[in-house]
């Protein structure tokens, strides 16, 4: 066993998500599990087919959504090159995967805790959910845009509290941003965590720091090694020193990090 | 063949195979080391360091094009004294050659770099990367101007210590084999080769450059004919050894830089392939050589037949 390693691994089975305008835009991709001692919430993987040609050089990152002793499962939006041709893998295939990488979520299991998702920054939440020992004490609050139906939500549902709002037409992220507003300020005194887009985050941060609220947000950059070895990942850290992503991330205190 | 038979020696660098690892994409090294044990390689060449820390260019610094990748990181890097007292002692621990990659913009603080390295007994080697642009002689890089690549040359030599120096060539130049020759006359001991070309990418939707550089250095299988080439010209011309870098993802790539003349490899981007890509190289090197019925690696270097 080991606590970290890169690892040729059969995919288990790979199946879409919901429906949305373009076909198979949301999928759900299970992985054997490598010989890992564990993982936690908030961490990543990096994955990359044994057979893609050199055309698509880099592995691409994500968040691990759930596991078990067996199978790691990711849950992958198709938003360009590299994920589009995940979605034509088939089971049985193999592929290259290193992990579990970077850092992972605070977990106070007494405090209560909101988790702020912005449409496919919910994956990580998952595993969050499964692995805390009294849900009872967190609650989700879920931007979205696509379809519920598209997201991993319901497993999450099923033990926390959940509130989700979608953002359809163009007034609606005045709403969502006010609400998000309302719920900071109600967590000022528990524990904040955040992972969606960047301006979702920057929201969240501006938030955070005016009520003076604990919040952790998980970035998500373009990443080439993984293993903070090619500085291509780098953000700017509280007192503006570039840090990479992959190893002292992919999650920061808010008020130590420029989004 | 075994991979014990790949001991290489050559210009004061002895590893035990000819597989190493390229600047900048390996880290300090221990980055990799829970994916592979790091004396299964030759050699690895540590990330570019400078007298200073450098915080590097802006983001976004990568970006990923057909078989290959463009890089504007700006040797972010935290100075030599940090890697003498965190880094070095880390990585001696390592049974594996250890080769510091210099970084700065004139022949003076090169030679200072030399001078802290030359005493540190963990360092196997002095590479040096005049990539920075020579902003007193007119901006155009350290390595475009062969008077400037024996000048740095001989004020690195003078303070190794004894220590081997490689100069690194770039290709962005009119004619490699010249600058090769400066590099000779300079007293490197070693020449690798090759540095990235410089390319750029662009996006039109959003009508930005792709790195915040503008401008940035492509690696990767693309430009493998362009390292073969230059490799090729630089074996014809001049007679120290030479190391061979770009583009390597395969046993064959390296095999192809050793018959053209290499007496050793660099893998670069293809690190970020997969994280024990290296690992295994040697021993795959030392198969497909068994399967061409070569019994010794020495054999096999220069062995390109030309037309007559
Ligand atoms: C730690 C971490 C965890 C992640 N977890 C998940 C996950 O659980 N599920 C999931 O679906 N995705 C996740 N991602 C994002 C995922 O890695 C990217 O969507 C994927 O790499 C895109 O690859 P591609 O080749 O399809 O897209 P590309 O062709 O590379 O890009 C497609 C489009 O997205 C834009 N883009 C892509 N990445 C970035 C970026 N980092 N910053 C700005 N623009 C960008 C591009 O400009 C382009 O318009 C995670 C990323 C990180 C770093
Ligand atoms: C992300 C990245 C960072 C690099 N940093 C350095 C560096 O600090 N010093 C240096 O001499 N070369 C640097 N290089 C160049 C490589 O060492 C190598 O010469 C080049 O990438 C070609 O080999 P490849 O095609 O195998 O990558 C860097 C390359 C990449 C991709
Ligand atoms: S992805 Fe290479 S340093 Fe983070």
């Amino acid at each position: 066993m080991a606590l970290r390693n890169c690892r040729n691994v059969k995919v288990l089975d790979i199946t879409p998500v919901g429906e949305t305008q373009r076909p198979g835009e949301f999928f759900e991709l299970r992985l054997e599990r490598p010989d890992w001692d564990a993982w936690k919430p908030g961490q990543f993987v990096m994955i990359r087919p044994v057979d893609w040609p050199m055309d698509i050089l880099w592995g691409r990152p994500f968040s691990i959504c759930s596991g078990d002793s067996r199978s790691v499962t990711l849950f992958v939006q198709k938003v360009g090159r590299g994920t589009a041709r995940l979605a034509e893998l088939k089971k049985g295939d193999t592929v290259a995967l290193w992990g579990p990488l970077g850092n992972s979520f605070a977990v106070e299991p007494d405090t209560p805790t909101l988790m702020l998702a912005g449409g496919i920054g919910i994956a990580p939440f998952r595993g969050y959910v499964e692995q805390h020992s009294h849900p009872e004490n967190l609650k989700l609050f879920f931007a979205h845009r696509m379809p519920l139906g598209c997201y991993p939500h319901e497993g999450i549902a099923a033990v926390a509290d959940v509130e989700c709002m979608a953002e359809e037409k163009p007034e609606d992220l005045q709403a969502i941003i006010a609400r998000m507003g309302e719920l900071v300020n109600e967590y000022r005194d528990g524990l904040i965590l955040c992972c969606g887009p960047t301006p979702f985050m920057k929201t969240a941060q501006r938030f955070a720091l005016e009520a003076g609220a604990r919040l952790y947000v998980s970035l998500e950059n373009r990443m080439a090694c993984g293993v903070g070895a090619c500085l291509g990942c780098v953000c700017k850290d509280g007192e503006g020193h570039h840090v990479q992503v992959c190893t002292k991330g992919p999650i920061f205190r808010a008020d130590n990090v420029e989004l | 063949m075994e991979v014990s038979d790949l001991k290489v020696s050559f210009g004061g660098l002895s590893m035990s195979n000819p597989v190493m690892t390229a600047s900048g994409t390996f880290g300090f090294g221990l980055e990799f080391a829970p994916y592979g044990d790091l004396s299964r390689l030759g050699g690895i060449v540590a990330k570019g360091i400078s007298m200073k820390p450098r915080e590097g260019n802006p983001m976004p610094r990568i970006a990923e094009t057909p078989c290959g990748m463009l890089n504007a990181i700006g040797i972010q890097n935290p100075g030599v004294e940090a890697f003498v007292k965190q880094a070095l002692p880390a990585l001696k621990r390592q049974d594996v050659a250890v080769v510091a990659n210099l970084y700065a913009c004139d022949a003076e603080e090169f030679g200072e770099l030399a001078g802290i390295l030359s005493t540190e007994d963990g360092v196997a080697a002095l590479e040096v990367n005049v990539s920075c642009p020579n902003v007193k002689e007119g901006g155009a890089a350290f390595g475009q101007d062969p008077a400037q690549i024996a000048k740095v040359t001989e004020a690195v030599k003078k303070r190794a210590g004894g220590k081997p120096v490689m100069l690194k060539l770039s290709p962005n130049v009119a004619d490699i084999a010249t600058c090769a020759r400066a590099a000779v006359e300079g007293g490197a001991d070693i020449l690798s080769l090759i540095n990235t070309l410089i390319g750029m990418g662009v996006d039109i939707r959003n009508r930005r450059p792709r790195l915040a550089n503008v401008v940035g250095g492509l690696s990767g299988p693309a430009i493998k004919p362009v390292a073969l080439r230059c490799v090729h010209q630089v074996c014809q011309a001049v007679d120290v050894p030479v190391i061979g870098i770009g583009g390597i993802a395969s046993a064959e790539d390296a095999l192809e830089f050793i018959m053209v003349g290499a007496h050793a490899v660099q893998v670069g981007t293809a690190n970020f392939l997969r994280p024990d890509f290296a690992f295994t190289l040697a021993e795959d090197m030392a198969q497909l050589l068994t399967e061409l019925c070569v019994e010794r690696l020495e054999d096999f270097r220069g062995s390109l037949q030309l037309p007559l």
